[in-house]
C-alpha cells in the first residue's frame, strides 16, 4: 500500500474494514448462502369488462391475467448461486395472492463449458422472443402485450433442456435451441417419452457507435397438441361448447429491439423502441362439443398478432411509454363434418392501445400507472386502468439487455 | 473449431511478430477466431475452396503472435492496461466517459466481446453489479469468471473507503465492498498497476520481460507525476467542497478537499428541488468553495447550486475521455487539478 493514512477517518475506516474481514474470515455455515432477492408487487385494477371473457376469435387460447380491484401480485422468492466451479443454480419461487407457491424456475446452468456454448436445464423461460425471458419484475409494462397473452400464455415457461452457442464473432450472433415437455400452452403436458416441444432461435444485435445499440431474432416453436381442451367456444349455433383439438401447432416468430440514450448514459435519458411479431398454424383434427354431439373432423388454422412498444426515459427516475397490440384470428379450414357448427372465421382483429407512466425512486421501487383502450372483444370495448407498485428486496440483480 | 496439437515448426517471422515458444491450443484459437471472423473471412468467402485451405494452413504454420484480447469495464482501467500491455494487447472499453457506471446495459455487443475476452479489468466492489453478471453468464468464457486468472478488479489492491458499517438500502445504493470510485487518487494506481502487470504475465508468459519493463517505466513516470500533482494541488488542501455524487472520497482524501454536502439525497437518489433546498440553506453554516460533479452528470442540480451560493461548479473528467483535454492517465489528473484549481479563483 503506497497511501498514506493521516486522517482520523480513514483510521475508523481501516478499523471498520478489519472487522468486516475478520467477520468473513470467521468459519460459518451461512459463509455459503447464496443470493436472495425478494420482489413485492401489486396492482389496482379497474376494467370496464370480465377479464375472462377472451379475445375474440381466441376462445381456445389464454387470456391476459388481469384482475379488478386490489390485488396483491405475484411475491416472488429469487435464489441463485455457483453450485460448483461447473455449474450455477437458479430458483424463482412464486407466492401466490390466494395462498400456495409455484416453482416459476429452477434451472441449472454450466458456467465453463468452453466455446461459447451454454447449456441450461430444468425450468426456465424459454429463449423464443425478446420478452419470453424477462421476469414480470422487469416489463414495461403492466402486462404482456396481447400477442404473449393469447400464443403464449403471457411466458412460455418450459421444462426441459436448452443450449445455445455464441458466435466468436465481434458482432452479437447467438444460435439456440430447447427440447422440453411441452408443459405449458400451446403445449398440452403429454405424458410420453421423448419431447413434447422444440424451439429454435437465433438471435443477432451490435452497437452503432455509443448511443444506439439494437437485437433482432427470429424464433421457430413446435408442439404436438393433444385433447387440447377449451370451454365456452363460441360456435355458429349461436352457443357456446367445450371444443378440444388434437395436432401440431407450429410458431415461427420475429422480434426488433432498439436503444438509443444520448452519450449512452442510460443514468439520464434514454429511448426504447421494440416490436414482435407470432406466427402460429394449428394443423389437426377438432372435436366439436366433447361433452354433447361430439363430432370430429379436420382443422387447419393461422393465428398471428404482433406489438409495438415505445418507452422514453424522459428524465431520470421518470419514463413514460406508449404500445399498440393487433391480433388476425385467422380463417380456418374446417371439415366438413362441423362447417354447420365450428366459426370459420370472425372477421375482426382485437387491438388494444396502452399508455403507462412510471416512476423510479431508486433502482429497487416502482410505481406505475397505466391507461389501455382495449378492443381486443368484438363489440365490447374496454377502457383499463392499472396502478402498480414493484419493490425488489435484497441482492442487486443484474438486468437483461 | 479443434486444432491440432501437433505444433507446427514456428518459422520465425521478424521483430515483434515472433513467439517465444510454440502456443498452445488455446493462444491458437486466440489466433484463429478474432482473424477468421474479421475481414479475412469476407476476403476468402469470395474464393474458390482451395484459396480457403490454403489460407487455413497459412495461419496453421505461421504462428502469428497473437494479442491479448482485454476487456476493460471502464476507460481508466483500459487506459491502464494500454500503458502497461502497449501493442501486446487488444483493448475494447465496455463503458464511455459519459455514462453512468452504475447503469450500463448489458448490451449484446457486450456479450460477444466478453466471449474472446482473455483479461477483464474491471473496478469490482459491485460497481458493475447491475450488468457484469448478465455479461459473464452470456459470455460462456470461462476464461474470465470471477476467480479465474483473466477476471481482475482493481478495488481488491487499493484500500476501500467508505465500507458501510451498517448495510441497508435505506441509505441509498451503498456498496458492500465501499466506495467504488477509487480512480480518482492517482496514488491508488501504483498497486493497481503492480498487480495488473503481474497479471499480464502471467497471463502472457512470452512477453513478461516486455511487460514489466512497461510496468517500471510507467510506476517511475506516475511516481513523478504524483510528486508533480500534489504540488500544484497544495492550494487544495483544506478546501471545503460540495459534491454531486459520492464519487470523490479518494480524490479528497488524496487532495485534502473537504466535502461539506452532497446534492443526492442518498447515493444513487435524484437531487430534488426540496433537498437542493435544505443543502443551499445548510450552506451558510458550512460554507463550501465550489461544486463538483463527474463529466456524465447532469449540470442542472450542481449550477442551480452554484448560482445560488455563489461559487463556481467545476466538472471534472472522472475518468480518461470525460474532458476533451483528458486523453489518457496522465492528461486525466493534469486536467482534474486544472480545473480545480481555476475553481478557486
Amino acid at each position: 500500500m503506497f497511501k498514506r493514512i493521516c486522517s482520523s477517518t480513514a483510521m475508523a475506516v481501516l478499523l471498520s474494514h478489519s472487522i468486516l474481514a475478520s467477520a468473513a474470515g470467521t468459519a460459518s455455515e451461512n459463509a455459503f448462502n447464496p443470493a436472495l432477492s425478494f420482489i413485492l408487487s401489486g396492482t389496482y385494477g379497474s376494467l370496464q369488462r370480465d377479464p375472462a371473457i377472451p379475445a375474440t376469435g381466441f376462445a381456445m387460447n389464454p387470456v391476459p391475467g388481469h384482475e379488478q380491484g386490489f390485488n396483491l401480485g405475484e411475491s416472488e422468492l429469487g435464489i441463485s448461486a455457483n453450485v460448483d466451479p461447473q455449474f450455477r443454480g437458479v430458483a424463482t419461487i412464486s407466492l401466490l395472492p390466494a395462498g400456495g407457491a409455484s416453482v416459476e424456475n429452477a434451472f441449472v446452468q454450466t458456467t465453463a463449458l468452453e466455446d461459447g456454448l451454454n447449456l441450461k436445464f430444468g425450468r426456465y423461460f424459454s429463449g423464443l422472443g425478446y420478452l419470453n425471458e424477462q421476469h414480470a419484475h422487469t416489463w414495461d409494462f403492466v402486462d404482456q402485450p396481447l400477442v404473449y397473452s393469447v400464443l403464449w400464455g403471457d411466458q412460455l415457461n418450459e421444462d426441459g433442456v436448452q443450449l445455445k452457442w455464441l458466435a466468436p464473432t465481434d458482432m452479437f450472433v447467438e444460435i439456440g435451441g430447447e427440447i422440453g415437455k411441452g408443459r405449458n400452452f400451446p403445449g398440452t403436458d403429454t405424458a410420453k417419452n421423448g419431447s413434447g416441444a422444440g424451439v429454435l432461435f437465433a438471435h443477432v444485435g451490435d452497437d452503432i457507435g455509443i448511443e444506439y445499440s439494437w437485437r433482432a431474432g427470429l424464433s421457430l416453436y413446435q408442439t404436438k397438441q393433444t385433447k387440447a381442451l377449451s370451454t365456452d367456444v363460441p360456435n355458429l349455433l349461436g352457443t357456446t361448447r367445450s371444443d378440444s383439438f388434437t395436432g401440431t401447432s407450429t410458431t415461427a416468430g420475429l422480434d426488433f429491439v432498439w436503444k438509443y440514450s444520448p452519450n449512452g448514459n442510460f443514468r439520464e435519458r434514454y429511448l426504447k423502441v421494440q416490436s414482435e411479431y407470432f406466427r402460429r398454424k394449428q394443423n389437426g383434427q377438432l372435436t366439436f362439443d366433447t361433452t354433447g354431439v361430439n363430432i370430429t373432423d379436420g382443422y387447419t388454422v393461422v393465428q398471428s398478432g404482433w406489438y409495438v412498444q415505445s418507452v422514453y426515459q424522459f428524465m431520470p427516475a421518470w419514463r413514460t411509454g406508449l404500445r399498440y397490440d393487433r391480433l388476425d384470428p385467422g380463417t380456418a379450414t374446417v371439415g366438413a363434418l362441423n362447417a354447420d357448427n365450428v366459426i370459420a372465421s370472425y372477421a375482426y382483429n382485437p387491438s388494444r392501445l396502452t399508455w403507462m407512466a412510471d416512476y423510479s425512486p431508486s433502482e429497487f421501487s416502482r410505481i406505475r400507472l397505466q391507461f389501455a383502450h382495449d378492443n381486443s372483444r368484438q363489440g365490447l370495448p374496454d377502457n383499463q386502468v392499472f396502478v402498480q407498485y414493484i419493490m425488489a428486496l435484497g441482492a442487486h440483480g443484474a438486468h437483461q439487455y | 473449431m479443434t486444432i491440432s496439437t501437433a505444433t507446427p515448426p514456428s518459422l520465425p517471422l521478424s521483430g515483434e511478430e515472433r513467439l517465444g515458444s510454440p502456443p498452445d491450443k488455446g493462444e491458437l484459437e486466440g489466433v484463429l477466431f478474432p482473424l477468421l471472423h474479421t475481414k479475412l473471412i469476407e476476403k476468402y468467402r469470395s474464393h474458390d475452396m482451395k484459396n480457403y485451405l490454403f489460407f487455413a494452413l497459412f495461419l496453421l504454420a505461421f504462428p502469428v503472435h497473437a494479442a491479448l484480447n482485454v476487456f476493460a469495464c471502464e476507460p481508466e482501467w483500459a487506459a491502464l492496461t494500454q500503458q502497461l500491455a502497449g501493442d501486446k494487447a487488444n483493448i475494447y472499453t465496455a463503458t464511455a466517459a459519459l455514462q453512468d457506471p452504475h447503469q450500463i446495459q448489458a448490451r449484446p455487443s457486450l456479450i460477444a466481446k466478453a466471449r474472446s475476452a482473455q483479461l477483464l479489468v474491471c473496478t469490482g466492489a459491485e460497481l458493475e453489479v447491475g450488468w457484469m453478471p448478465v455479461v459473464l453468464q452470456e459470455s460462456a468464457n470461462s476464461r474470465i469468471q470471477p476467480g479465474s486468472s483473466g477476471h481482475f478488479e482493481a478495488a481488491k489492491f487499493v484500500t476501500m473507503l467508505e465500507v458501510p458499517t451498517r448495510l441497508d438500502r435505506a441509505s441509498g445504493d451503498v456498496h458492500a465492498a465501499g466506495n467504488p470510485h477509487i480512480q480518482t487518487d492517482a496514488r491508488n494506481f501504483l498497486p493497481i498497476a503492480e498487480a495488473l502487470g503481474k497479471r499480464l504475465i502471467e497471463l502472457d508468459p512470452a512477453n513478461a520481460a516486455y511487460y514489466q519493463q512497461r510496468l517500471t517505466t510507467f510506476t517511475q513516470q506516475w511516481r513523478a507525476a504524483i510528486a508533480k500533482w500534489e504540488k500544484q494541488a497544495a492550494p487544495l488542501r483544506g478546501i471545503p467542497v460540495i459534491v454531486h455524487h459520492k464519487g470523490f472520497p479518494y480524490m479528497n482524501d488524496w487532495l485534502g478537499l473537504v466535502e461539506v454536502a452532497e446534492l443526492e439525497p442518498k447515493p444513487g437518489m435524484e437531487p430534488s428541488a426540496a433537498y437542493l433546498g435544505k443543502v443551499l440553506n445548510d450552506l451558510q453554516q458550512h460554507p463550501a468553495r465550489m461544486v463538483l460533479r463527474a463529466a456524465y452528470q447532469s449540470e442542472r442540480p450542481s449550477e442551480w447550486i452554484a448560482e445560488r451560493a455563489h461559487v463556481p461548479a467545476v466538472m471534472l473528467p472522472y475518468t480518461v475521455g470525460g474532458t476533451p483535454q483528458a486523453t489518457d492517465l496522465f492528461s486525466l489528473f493534469d486536467d482534474t487539478i486544472a480545473r480545480l484549481l481555476a475553481g478557486l479563483k
